[in-house]
C-alpha cells in the first residue's frame, strides 16, 4: 500500500514535470530506457533473480585465515583482479580484516577473545542506500533492480568520488594497467584498463547463468546468499534464528551483508 | 584588446618564456601520467584524492573571492573598487582555469570527461560542481571583457552585463559552497562531515583571495604605470582581516565540537593532523606552521598601525596566503582520508612528477593571469595617459 502510493506520487510528479519540461525529459528518456533495459531485461532462462540480494556470513564456520583463502582466491581469479607489488596500487574485491578494522565502531578493550582474533571476510556491502551510487557523476556506478550495486567500467571517468563516498573501503582504483599483473586471464570476464574503479559485483555474471556467487560456492556453507525481501529465503531464515551484525549501521547505508558472530 | 598582451618589455617576454618552460615540464610529466596511469602519484587505495584535488579546493576559494570586489562596488556603490574590480575578475578567470585543469589531471580517464554531460546525474555533487565552475568561468570572462572594453572606449558596458554581474555575486558563493558539499556530504568521512565546512571554506577564501590580490596590486604598481590605489589596498586589507579572523574562529568552533564531543570518527583526523596518529604525522609541522602564520597575520592585520604600513601588510598577506594554503592545499584533503574508514593510518606524500604536474598547472594559471593583467593594466595606462 505504502509502496504503491509512493509510486503513484512519483509518477504523478514526473508527469506534472513532463508537461513543463517534456523536451528535457525526452532527452533523458533515451538514457533511462537504456539503463532500465539493462537492469530489468527479462531474466535469462535459469538465471537467479531476487528483489534484493543479500549475504549472511557465518563466522562460526570461518575461524581461521586459512578458511577464508579459497573464497578470496576464487573471486580474484575469476574476476581478473591483478596482484600488484606496490601496496598503494592494491586492488581487492574481497579480503580479510580483523574485528577492529571491520567493525571499528564496535571495538572495545574487553572484546571477547574469540572475536578479537577472528578473521572477518569483508567485501562491498551492496548498500540499500549506497553513498557511492549517489556520488558517481556518470552513473558508472548504479543500483540494479535486484539490489546489486554494479559498475560500468567503460563509462567510469576515474574521478574516484565513489571511493571517497564509500565508508567501507570497498573500492579499488586501477592506478596502472592491471593486465600484466593478472596471472591467468579469465576470458569470460572483462579485464579493466587503467584509470577506472572496480569492486565486488556479487557475481552478477554468474547469477545470470543460474550460479551462486563464487565465494559462496567455495565456502562450504559458511556464506549464504539469497533474497532479503523474500521471507522464505535461506538468508531470511538465518537472520530470523541468529543474531547478526552489519558494518557501520549508524551511517544509514543499509549494508546487505550480515555477520553471525 | 588582445593585441595589448603582445606588446611588452623584455622582462615581460622573459617571464612568459619562463612560464612556458615550466608548463612544458609539467606537460611532459602529464603525458607520462597519461600513459602509465595515476600510479605515478603518491595516491593510494586509502588516500584516493591528493595534491591535485587539494589545489583545486584552494583555488576555488581564490576564484570566489572576486566577489569581494564586485559586491562592494556594484551593490554598495563603493566607487573606489571600480578601479580594480577587473583585476579581481581576471584573477577569478585564471583561478577557475587552474581548477578545471586540476580536475582534469586528476581523472583516471580524462578522455571520458564528457560522460559527465552525456549522462547528467543530478544526485552527484560533482555534476553540480562542474556546472557552477564552468558557469563562473564564463561569467567572469564575459563580464571582465565587456567592462574593460567599455572603459577603453569610454562608453558604459551594455545593460545585460549588469544583469550578469548581479548573477555573478551569488554564483561566486555557490562555487565554494558546492565544492565544500563534495566533501561534507559523505557519510563515512568524519573530518569533513560538518556543516561548518562550506562557511569555513568561504571564510578562508575571502582571506586568501583578497590577500593574493593585494600582493598582485603591489606588484602591478611596481611593474606598470597603473596604480591600483592606496585606499583600494587598505579596504582589501580590512576584508582580509575579517576573512582570516572568521576562518580561525570557524576552525576553533570545529576544534571545540570535535574535542568536547570526543567522537573518535571526528577526532582521529584532527589528532592525525596536529599530533600524529600511531607514530605517523608528516603533516604535523605543516599544520602548526599554518596556525602560526594565521595567528601572526591576525596580529599584524588587526592593529591599524601595522596594517596601514604597506611593507608590513605585504608580510601579513603572505602569511595569510601560505597559512590558508597549507590548511586547504595540504591538510584538508589528505587529512580527511587518514585514518582510513577501516582505521588504518596510510599516509600520503605527493611524488616528484605529481608536484611537477601541479606546478605546471599553476604556471598555466599564472600565464593566463599575466596575459589578462597585462591587457587590463595596459588599458588603464592608456586611459590615464601615462
Ligand atoms: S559498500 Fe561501499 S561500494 Fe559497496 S555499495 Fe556500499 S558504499 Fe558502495
Ligand atoms: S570513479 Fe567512476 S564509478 Fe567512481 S564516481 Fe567516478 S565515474 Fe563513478
Amino acid at each position: 500500500m505504502e509502496n504503491s502510493r509512493r509510486t503513484f506520487l512519483k509518477i504523478a510528479g514526473i508527469s506534472a514535470l513532463g508537461l513543463s519540461a517534456k523536451p528535457v525529459l525526452d532527452a533523458f528518456a533515451l538514457d533511462i530506457d537504456m539503463l532500465n533495459k539493462k537492469i530489468n531485461a527479462a531474466p535469462k532462462n535459469g538465471a537467479l533473480t531476487a528483489k534484493r540480494w543479500g549475504m549472511v556470513i557465518d563466522t562460526r564456520k570461518l575461524e581461521t585465515e586459512e578458511a577464508l583463502k579459497p573464497m578470496i582466491e576464487v573471486c580474484h581469479k575469476i574476476h581478473n583482479v591483478p596482484v600488484h607489488e606496490n601496496k598503494r596500487h592494491e586492488i581487492k574485491w574481497i579480503w580479510e580484516e580483523g574485528f577492529k578494522h571491520a567493525f571499528p565502531d564496535l571495538e572495545h578493550e574487553y572484546v571477547n577473545e574469540r572475536v578479537e582474533h577472528l578473521p572477518f571476510l569483508v567485501l562491498c556491502n551492496h548498500c540499500k542506500d549506497a553513498p557511492c551510487v549517489r556520488a558517481c557523476p556518470t552513473k558508472a556506478t548504479f543500483k540494479q533492480a535486484d539490489g546489486i550495486v554494479a559498475m560500468d567500467f567503460h563509462r567510469c571517468i576515474g574521478c574516484r568520488f565513489c571511493m571517497a563516498a564509500c565508508p567501507y573501503g570497498s573500492r579499488s582504483f586501477n592506478f596502472r594497467d592491471p593486465r600484466p599483473f593478472i596471472a591467468e586471464i579469465n576470458k569470460k570476464y572483462p579485464t579493466r584498463m587503467r584509470g577506472v574503479v572496480e569492486k565486488c559485483n556479487f557475481c552478477s555474471e554468474r547469477l545470470d547463468e543460474g550460479l551462486q556467487p563464487a565465494c559462496v560456492e567455495a565456502s562450504n556453507g559458511a556464506l549464504v546468499f539469497g533474497d532479503l525481501e523474500n521471507p522464505e529465503s535461506e538468508v531470511r531464515q538465518l537472520l530470523k534464528t541468529n543474531y547478526t551484525i552489519r558494518r557501520k549501521v549508524a551511517l544509514g547505508t543499509g549494508p546487505s551483508v550480515y555477520y553471525i558472530v | 584588446m588582445l593585441e595589448l598582451a603582445l606588446k611588452g618589455s623584455k622582462r615581460y617576454y622573459g617571464w612568459i618564456a619562463g612560464l612556458l618552460a615550466v608548463i612544458g615540464v609539467g606537460f611532459g610529466c602529464y603525458l607520462w601520467q597519461l600513459s602509465f596511469g595515476l600510479g605515478i602519484t603518491g595516491m593510494s587505495r586509502d588516500v584516493s584524492w591528493g595534491f591535485y584535488i587539494a589545489q583545486f579546493t584552494f583555488l576555488v576559494g581564490v576564484a570566489a573571492s572576486a566577489v569581494m570586489l564586485v559586491l562592494p562596488y556594484y551593490l554598495h556603490h563603493y566607487k573606489a573598487f571600480g578601479r580594480i574590480t577587473i583585476l579581481g575578475e581576471f584573477l577569478a578567470v585564471s583561478s577557475v582555469t587552474m581548477c578545471v585543469l586540476f580536475i582534469v589531471v586528476d581523472l583516471g580517464q580524462p578522455m571520458r570527461l564528457l560522460n559527465v554531460m552525456l549522462y547528467p546525474t543530478p544526485n552527484s555533487v560533482l555534476f553540480w560542481d562542474m556546472i557552477v565552475l564552468n558557469g563562473y568561468l564564463f561569467l567572469n570572462i564575459i563580464i571582465g571583457w565587456q567592462v574593460l572594453q567599455g572603459e577603453r572606449n569610454g562608453v558604459a558596458p551594455p545593460k545585460w552585463v549588469k544583469t550578469l554581474i548581479y548573477i555573478s555575486i551569488p554564483w561566486a558563493v555557490s562555487i565554494h559552497t558546492v565544492t565544500a558539499f563534495l566533501y561534507c556530504g559523505l557519510p563515512g568521512r568524519g573530518f569533513w562531515l560538518t556543516a561548518i565546512l562550506a562557511p569555513r571554506f568561504l571564510a578562508s577564501a575571502f582571506a586568501a583571495g583578497p590577500a593574493f590580490l593585494i600582493l598582485l596590486c603591489l606588484l602591478v604598481r611596481k611593474l606598470t604605470k597603473f596604480d591600483p590605489g592606496k585606499e583600494q589596498i587598505q579596504t582589501l586589507a580590512k576584508i582580509v582581516t575579517y576573512g582570516i579572523i572568521l576562518n580561525v574562529f570557524f576552525f576553533l568552533c570545529e576544534v571545540f565540537v570535535v574535542f568536547y564531543s570526543k567522537i573518535p570518527e571526528h577526532m582521529d583526523h584532527m589528532i592525525y593532523l596536529f599530533k600524529g596518529l600511531h607514530g605517523h604525522g608528516v603533516l604535523v609541522p605543516w599544520m602548526w606552521t599554518s596556525i602560526a602564520l594565521m595567528v601572526f597575520s591576525i596580529i599584524l592585520l588587526v592593529n591599524p598601525f601595522t596594517r596601514q604600513k604597506e611593507g608590513i601588510l605585504l608580510v601579513a598577506c603572505l602569511c595569510v596566503f601560505f597559512g590558508t594554503w597549507i590548511d586547504k592545499g595540504l591538510g584538508m584533503i589528505s587529512g580527511g582520508f587518514v585514518p582510513s574508514p577501516l582505521h588504518y593510518v596510510n599516509e600520503y606524500v605527493p611524488t616528484a612528477p605529481e608536484i611537477a604536474i601541479t606546478i605546471g598547472v599553476y604556471a598555466t594559471g599564472f600565464l593566463v593571469l599575466t596575459l589578462l593583467f597585462k591587457i587590463a593594466t595596459s588599458v588603464k595606462e592608456e586611459l590615464e595617459g601615462v
